[in-house]
């Protein structure tokens, strides 16, 4: 059926690396904030880089937040896209979408480098996202903020002496604090099992 | 436990790359698209590519290189060379490169550091300095390709990158590049040490022990190199399994 994946189309960050990563794994991203759209795609991907408050106040003000939140296809959000998916971000004390029942924060000041760059390892509790991927994989990061651990976690990373969630699920939602688009082959082969996934 | 990375740097001109490369198993090493697809597959953790051509038509071929890159590369990409303004950053990130990397343009004008990582955050920004030993016992800060003396003072200069939004910085000793003895460990240290945000070292890179040295006693995040990734004088899978038996925390798959 459709090889087709909406990616939700709004004001934070360049998609484009998500798009591309669709396309080698012979998908084609839609870019779109139609609900219509949105509502009838196989597949939702959330991607975003940039600031938690700026767009929450756009997704608030094109009201695709209730769009966003009564979606029942499998959804992925990608980095900033899962920390809009909680509750509350210390990021400018911003109220986010709540679809995951946790909290944003600031990686603390204690020697180590902010923000949060580069491949880590992550362990999983083998959520269908993660089926094939071994543990202690190596990913890549890139973040200030990060999502605290807790039973919705579905994958856990460790920087800065905090254990955060790397990755959460809730029914048909997830959301990755790392760049499945740029963590090489083990990135590329989370995408598609959410992509070919069909559990939830 | 956070990977320290390696970067290969390849210089490009003409949508090709430059300074000569010898690596085996390519149809064509001088197509900087198919040396980025080796270096991903090779275990690179993030690749450079700096634009060393002059005019504005060749840009326009830089930038749709980039997004021929973005196209095949499933790791993260710097681009560099000739960007001077908030629309350069731009079309960069939007030709899908993952951070974009200025030096002579930050020193004339640092506003421009606060300005890009207000657009665009600070995660993409990353700040280039090259640096020089002063007869005074510091380091001073060139520009221009490393022709124009700034007399600023190099560590002075990384705090204010940091505190203007820079997202990372990437150190270059022009006193080591080229020599191959070595990264310059004193000012990559005391620049770690001094910042909170990620520091590349790059410059004198020549043994795999040079690479031990900037990760432990320069406290380096990441080191770049050229030449003796290209001609394989240093293997990447060979240095990587070299570090990890040295207990230096890096990315094998």
């Amino acid at each position: 059926m459709s090889r087709t994946v909406a990616v939700v189309k709004y004001n934070a960050g360049n998609i484009r690396s998500v798009l591309c990563a669709l396309d080698r794994l012979g998908y084609k991203g839609v870019v779109t904030d139609d609900e219509k759209r949105l509502r009838s795609a196989s597949r939702v991907i959330f991607p975003g880089v940039g600031e938690a408050y700026s767009a929450m106040e756009y997704l608030r003000r094109t009201h695709l937040d209730e769009v966003l939140t009564s979606l029942t296809q499998p959804f992925l959000g990608i980095c900033l896209g899962l920390q809009l998916m909680c509750d509350h971000s210390e990021e400018r004390d911003t109220s986010c979408l709540s679809i995951f029942p946790t909290r944003i924060r600031l990686f603390p000041s204690v020697g180590e480098k902010i923000p949060h760059m580069g491949w880590n390892t992550v362990r999983h509790t083998g959520d269908y996202l993660f089926r094939d991927i071994e543990q202690d994989q190596y990913l890549y990061f890139v973040h200030s903020f990060y999502a605290e651990a807790s039973e919705k976690s579905i994958a856990t990373c460790q920087y800065a002496d905090t254990t955060f969630s790397a990755a959460i699920g809730h029914e048909n939602y997830r959301g990755v604090q790392f760049h499945p688009e740029k963590s090489g082959a083990a990135g590329a082969l989370i995408l598609s099992n959410f992509l070919k996934g069909e559990q939830f | 436990m956070l990977a320290k990375r390696i970067i290969p740097c390849l210089d490009v001109k003409d949508g090709r790359t430059v300074k000569g490369i010898n690596f085996v198993d390519l149809r064509d090493a001088g197509d900087a698209v198919e040396l980025a697809r080796a270096y991903a597959d090779l275990g690179a953790d993030e690749l450079t590519f700096l634009d060393i051509t002059a005019t504005v038509e060749e840009r326009d071929t830089f930038s749709s290189l980039v997004r021929r890159i973005s196209q095949v590369i499933n790791i993260p990409f710097t681009v560099g060379g000739g960007i001077r303004t908030i629309r350069d950053v731009g079309v960069m990130l939007e030709a899908g490169a993952d951070k974009i990397s200025i030096n002579s343009m930050a020193v004339k004008d640092p506003s421009v550091i606060d300005q890009m990582a207000n657009e665009f955050g600070s995660q993409c920004i990353v700040c280039a300095i090259d640096v020089k030993r002063s007869l005074k016992g510091n380091w001073e800060v060139f520009i221009a390709g490393g022709r124009i003396p700034t007399s600023i003072d190099a560590l002075s200069w990384a705090r204010e990158v940091q505190e203007r939004g820079a997202g990372e910085i990437l150190l270059t000793s022009m006193d080591a590049d080229g020599t191959k003895a070595g990264f310059d460990l004193d000012i990559t240290r005391q620049i770690s040490d001094a910042l909170t945000i990620p520091l590349i070292a790059s410059g004198g890179a020549g043994t795999k022990e040079h690479f031990v040295d900037v990760f432990t006693q320069g406290k380096a995040d990441a080191a770049l190199a050229a030449s003796i990734f290209h001609f394989s004088e240093i293997p990447i899978p060979e240095l990587k399994i070299f570090l990890q038996n040295r207990g230096i925390p890096i990315r094998l798959r």
